[in-house]
């Protein structure tokens, strides 16, 4: 994920969450989001269809 | 009782002093808010001191005693717990400054009133990571917590008061929580022992949660008898906690004195070597020796592990602040704050990605545990760091402490197993080992990890300075 789709993450998630980011802490998250990003790369080559049921389970 | 014995001696050492009239409750509670007093502010361990509680329940412990009742079998032991649990009377910090406006707990917590119940006696709340998110406790509002065994280093995190309590004799038993790791890496980087056990296992009602469905809360101490009294006595089903699984106490004590006969232990290879630096594998092959452990085990798809594992504490622990995010955001930490702020633009699709490998992970983790009864892993990848360090080396890479000196305790909370840590002696700063055992097996892991203090490879120290520094001058 490059810096710019980061940075429109942030701004798009930030106002669906009504999160307001100030501009002093802006690197920080975004260096966590890219931190973030990268952790999920590293599951996208898993085989969900070997896990169908996503967790945690409701139990009633 | 003076405190520079008092600081020596464990829990189980206590309790009988108590129920022999070696020693009364109230001595030992003095000798311990001593320590408190003393050493407390020098390591920055405690948050609050239960001065009147303590003196007015080790009272009650000797007025049993001179009734002639069989007394329980924690009877007048020190003990102090991470402030993310709820102690009736004090805020429940959980290491936030934004929580200092929350009003007083109503209640204990039900491991903190378990412990109280065994006869334990609450001498104060301890430092911690602002709400458990971090490897190393240097807390933006309440300060570092300093490592007995070398002052300029960090204790480990994220219950850092935990283990310096421990290291500098202040109490014998402490309580931590563990989403990640963070009983067993401070343990290890302060040389004592803790229990992370199996997801469910221990009530969390009462303790401000991070993640939770990896959270766990166990006991520390300085022994693993101790480890394994706080254990048995905190067990048991509470419909208060919704991951708090329906089964009745299965006590450990019996355990202890079976040895390690009949299992088979194997030590963790693949990505658990690759992550532990030179002196952590000195430390495991020592373990792996004392245990007779030749076998080689290796663990499936744990850099994924790891992966979903940080979605997961991410997601849910930034739900979890949601509104604090929304109009308190200045007034966190700002390493929380900034990985709680991108924790909740984690999309959706993501942490399901995660929870559906932790199950495929699950699996595999029982399947392991078909082949052998215990696995031995390094705790940590190196010994504690410098306060203020941004990085330590490992095998030429720089990692950010905060969040890599758990490497390699994620994957067994990932996987919700029970893990007993001890401390292995060695020349320089403490290094710990994990004992991991298959769901439900503490008293496999914890026989395991005695084994290790029979063989004798296996001490967890007051800090000598500690120990020097506690006693009063002679009057």
């Amino acid at each position: 994920m490059t810096r710019e789709d980061c940075e429109r993450w942030l701004d798009a998630m930030a106002a669906a969450n009504g999160l307001a980011i100030d501009p002093a802490w802006r690197e920080g998250v975004l260096a966590n989001l890219a931190r973030i990003a990268e952790q999920h790369e590293r599951l996208a080559g898993f085989d969900f269809a070997s896990s169908p049921v996503p967790a945690p389970r409701f139990e009633p | 009782m003076r405190p520079r014995e008092y600081a020596t001696l464990g829990a189980a050492d206590l309790a009988a002093s108590v129920r022999s009239g070696q020693a009364s409750a109230r001595e030992i509670a003095e000798a311990a808010l001593a320590r408190v007093d003393t050493l407390g502010p020098r390591y920055n361990a405690f948050t609050a001191v239960t001065r009147e509680r303590a003196l007015r329940d080790a009272a009650a412990v000797d007025a049993a005693r001179a009734r002639g009742e069989a007394l329980p079998p924690l009877a007048g032991v020190p003990f102090a717990v991470k402030n993310l649990f709820d102690v009736a009377g004090l805020t429940t910090l959980a290491g936030a400054a934004i929580e200092r406006d929350r009003p007083p707990a109503t209640a204990d917590a039900t491991v903190v009133a378990r412990l109280a119940k065994a006869g334990a006696v609450l001498v104060g709340a301890l430092n911690m990571e602002e709400y458990a998110y971090g490897f190393v406790t240097e807390n933006a509002h309440y300060g570092a917590v300093r490592n007995p065994h070398d002052e300029s280093r960090v204790a480990g995190g994220s219950s850092g008061g935990s283990s310096a309590a421990l290291a500098a004799g202040i109490v014998p038993l402490t309580l931590g929580s563990d989403t990640n790791g963070s009983i067993r890496v401070p343990a290890a980087l302060c040389g004592v022992c803790g229990l992370k056990p199996t997801y469910g296992r221990l009530s969390r009602q009462g303790a401000a949660l991070f993640a939770s469905s990896l959270d766990h809360v166990g006991p520390m101490t300085r022994s693993v008898t101790d480890l394994v009294l706080a254990y048995d006595a905190m067990q048991g089903a509470d419909a208060a906690d919704i991951a708090c699984a329906q089964r009745d106490v299965e006590p450990a004590r019996p355990a202890l004195g079976l040895g390690i006969d009949g299992l088979r232990i194997g030590v963790a290879d693949g990505y658990f070597h690759d992550h532990a630096g030179d002196q952590s594998r000195a430390a495991l092959d020592i373990a792996a020796k004392a245990l007779g452990a030749e076998r080689r085990v290796t663990l499936p798809d744990v850099e994924r592990a790891r992966a979903a594992g940080f979605i997961i504490t991410a997601s849910e622990g930034a739900e979890l602040h949601l509104a604090d995010l929304r109009t308190r955001a200045a007034e966190f930490d700002f390493a929380t704050r900034d990985r709680f702020l991108a924790g909740a633009m984690i999309p959706a699709s993501w942490y399901i990605d995660a929870q559906r490998f932790r199950a495929w992970f699950r699996a595999r983790m029982h399947a392991v545990f078909a082949g052998v009864d215990v696995i031995v892993a390094a705790a940590t990848p190196v010994p504690a760091t410098p306060i203020g360090a941004t990085a330590f080396d490992l095998h030429g890479k720089a990692m950010p402490p905060r969040t890599h000196l758990g490497l390699l305790t994620h994957a067994f909370a990932f996987a919700g197993l029970p893990v007993a840590t001890v401390p292995i002696d060695g020349p320089g700063l403490p290094l710990g080992v994990q004992l991991v055992a298959a769901p439900w097996r503490e008293d496999v892991a914890l026989r395991a990890a005695r084994a290790l203090e029979i063989a004798g490879v296996s001490h967890a120290r007051v800090a000598a300075g500690a120990l020097e520094r506690g006693t009063p001058p002679p009057s």
